[in-house]
């Protein structure tokens, strides 16, 4: 893959700042070029020039390694210069605001800005007012669409297709900006989705995004070909919207018995980072044969990567018209 | 559009006028006399014989001529947020839309919650010479919702109700006081209908909140609330007014108690029947408002509880918010919308699509407010002030936020197309606005 590569069909997103409003066929492209840079990540040698020359700024008002981390390889693996920046609200203490932050990085000539935001709607917010294409990397509870990318990339390529299978997505929904971009895309390529949450952690009117909505792991896990179980913040924990840990982990803990229900073999996810014994048990998240997160980690770069080369195309091919 | 000067209190007679009066039912050609700070007279065969040779002549080529508009719910933020408006801006909005009587909200810092606040808006609406501005006094000192304040020295000074104004006034026991004790002085008390405890959100629970990660509204927050107030007041006897009501339940309870007899009354604002949650959009933070934007279906309950007089009022719930507090992330934009220039033309959209007949609409703007906050407005009379609006009914135009006087332009109704609006604000006999055309 190099700089001079001709363009495949465009994208027709400036941005992407959720999986609601993508076509099966858009997400189908991604995909696909996603399962290019996996075989280029595997190579010796991982470093292209596509975005040699080019800048993408990492803007993380709130902490997370992991995603920031995998952004930060993708842009590099594709020869971009890629600056971190945590603002955690130390602009904002300032008296900066979040437009202003974006006039200010605007007038750098960024190619490639990605976001993430402790508040819904920040990085749409910001998208109007920047010139460079916008990458979601988490607003809120939301959306993160390249989460819910990089787990279609992970269930394709076990599986060959996400059409009619029955994913079930436990835990905290309520707070979940993974689950938002995952019930949309899986809706979208045509697969059956199920909440499974004790009602105080699923948000009013759920069941309008074409879910099928359940309480109870056994009935919510039946005939399951994917259990996608979602970090439990331990701040939701004292009384608030479940009573302790222990009783959330007797119902909503997936451990091999629960499991039983599901079908024979069938694969875990999980966004990461995972509280053991909280949401999910050691024994079940460190089985190999089903447990997909490692699976997730990696292939969390190469969506990155997809994401990146199409955003960006526009603006090389302006230049290479030049 | 420039702020007229003022004319001098002489004789003034308004010819050539279609007379609307919401209180009498008159909807008739005529004309209409003012006499230094009164109505002299008017009706339909007024000047028959001529026009009295010292009176200035305004010729209204047969657009209407109503009283001033009432709008019994405005934020004014002086002092204490001079920013977003102050009472001159405010009252210069007023006077642009058509409205000639402002009642503002205590949640001003400091709140309005003693005899000085009151003194305060008095003091200002005087020297700015425009439009008449009467304030609430806070229910609870610093309406912090637990002490009552001084109610009786408050009314003395010239509140003309109680509340909290955007806060509601949530402990049972206080709204059980604050009712009793505010029975004792006439004065009614006004419900920001919310619990808090279930109100942490920012738009509507729902479909669209889910979709938008924000948290959710519930509409029971409403409900549950005016619920438990009709308890009280079946316990006390205190008048009580529900403001910005928004749910079809919230409309139906309503209906309800009116029907078996309770001293009862409630407004709505123009966004909660002519916006929808929908308007929220992509996280535009012009429609975040509280509460929150309803359904299609609660927005259709407002518009029949307006006409089937369930809802007493429309109130513009002006609430001037500047750029700093709306161009942030919607879960961190403040709450409110403008409404003082838009009162109008929303009202009379109701009457345009026949949804409500104009002379009740525009009484839900005039005397039914004033009625209710005993205030000598909203009403065509012989020997009343001559507080009035000269409206172009149907003319069409488009809503252009950067024209509003007011200091703030956070209206989630810019750009929209709109049919009427004032052309001549008349305050105590004076002619305190004119639209300039072109």
């Amino acid at each position: 893959m190099t700089g001079t590569s001709a363009p495949a069909p465009s994208f027709p997103h400036r941005h992407l700042l959720g999986i609601e409003g993508l076509t099966a066929a858009q997400i189908t492209q991604v995909l696909d070029l996603a399962d290019g840079y996996v075989e280029h990540s595997r190579q010796p040698e991982r470093k292209s020039d596509l975005l040699r020359g080019r800048t993408v700024v990492n803007l993380f008002f709130e902490n997370s390694t992991r995603t920031r981390t995998s952004f930060e390889l993708a842009g590099k693996r594709l020869g971009a210069d890629v600056i971190n920046m945590e603002v955690q609200a130390s602009s904002v203490k300032k008296g900066e605001t979040l437009i202003d932050t974006a006039l200010t990085l605007n007038a750098m000539h960024l190619d490639a800005l990605v976001v993430r935001h402790a508040e819904s709607g920040a990085v749409k917010l910001l998208s109007d007012k920047v010139n460079c294409a916008v990458l979601n990397a988490g607003d809120g509870h939301h959306e993160h669409p390249t989460q819910a990318l990089l787990d279609a990339l992970a269930i394709r390529r076990r599986l060959g297709r996400l059409e009619g299978l029955v994913v079930a997505i436990c835990g905290d929904i309520l707070h979940s900006r993974v689950a938002r971009s995952n019930i949309h895309l899986l809706n979208a390529m045509g697969a059956h989705v199920r909440v499974v949450a004790p009602p105080t952690l699923l948000p009013r009117a759920i069941d309008r995004l074409g879910v099928e909505v359940h309480h109870t792991m056994k009935t919510g896990l039946k005939d399951a070909d994917i259990i996608m179980m979602l970090r439990l913040q331990t701040e939701r924990m004292s009384g608030q919207f479940v009573p302790s840990i222990r009783e959330y982990f007797y119902f909503y803990g997936l451990d091999y018995d629960k499991l039983k229900v599901a079908k024979p073999g069938a694969l875990i996810m999980h966004p990461g980072p995972m509280n053991r014994g909280v949401e999910i048990d050691s024994e079940v998240a460190d089985d190999h044969k089903r447990s997909m997160v490692l699976d997730q980690v990696e292939l969390g770069v190469a969506v990155r990567m997809a994401v990146l080369d199409l955003l960006t195309r526009p603006a090389r091919a302006a230049s290479a018209a030049l | 559009m420039i702020a007229a000067p003022l004319t001098p209190p002489g004789r003034t007679a308004y010819i050539n006028a279609r007379l609307l009066d919401p209180a009498t039912g008159l909807d008739q050609p005529g004309a209409l006399l003012t006499e230094g700070a009164k109505i002299a007279d008017f009706g339909p065969r007024l000047f028959a014989d001529g026009v009295p040779s010292d009176a200035k002549v305004v010729d209204l080529a047969g657009k209407a001529l109503a009283p001033g508009l009432v709008d019994m719910r405005v934020l004014i933020t002086e002092p204490g947020g001079e920013q977003n408006e102050t009472v001159k801006s405010a009252a210069r909005a007023a006077a642009a839309g058509g409205v000639t009587t402002v009642v503002c909200l205590p949640n001003t810092d400091p709140v309005i919650d003693d005899v000085a606040g009151i003194e305060f808006i008095n003091r200002k609406a005087r020297d700015v010479k425009q439009v008449k501005i009467y304030a609430y006094g806070a229910a609870t000192r610093g309406t912090e919702g637990r002490e009552i304040t001084e109610m009786g020295l408050l009314a003395n000074a010239g509140a003309v109700g109680f509340t909290d104004g955007s806060k509601a006034i949530a402990n049972a026991g206080v709204m059980r006081r604050v009712l009793n004790y505010a029975k004792v002085f006439g004065r009614p008390v006004i419900q920001h209908p919310e619990e808090p405890a279930l109100a942490s959100g920012v738009m509507n629970a729902g479909e669209r909140a889910t979709r938008l990660g924000l948290g959710g509204i519930p509409r029971e927050a409403e409900i549950i609330m005016i619920e438990r107030d009709l308890r009280l007041v079946e316990m006390t006897g205190g008048h009580y007014h529900i403001a910005h009501v928004t749910t079809s339940e919230s409309v139906d309870i309503i209906r309800r108690a009116k029907a078996r007899g309770l001293p009862i009354t409630c407004d709505t604002a123009p966004h909660y029947f002519a916006l929808t949650e929908t308007d929220v959009g992509d996280y535009r933070t012009f429609a975040k408002v509280s509460p929150p934007l309803r359904d299609e279906m609660d927005r259709r309950a407002i518009v029949a509880g307006l006409a089937d007089g369930t809802i007493d009022v429309i109130a513009s719930d002006h609430t001037p918010r500047d750029q700093d507090q709306k161009r942030v992330p919607f879960a961190q934009a403040a709450f409110g919308v403008i409404g003082l220039e838009t009162l109008l033309p929303l009202t009379l959209e109701l009457a345009h699509k026949k949804a409500v007949s104009l002379l009740d609409a525009l009484a839900c703007v005039t005397c039914r407010p004033a009625d209710i906050l005993a205030l000598p407005a909203g009403r065509l009379a012989v020997g009343a002030a001559a507080d009035l609006v000269v409206i172009d009914v149907d003319v069409p135009w488009t809503v252009d936020e950067d024209a509003f006087l007011s200091k703030s332009k956070n209206s989630p109704f810019g750009n929209r197309p709109v049919q009427g609006r004032a052309v001549r604000t008349i305050v105590d006999g004076r002619t305190v606005w004119t639209r300039q055309e072109g």
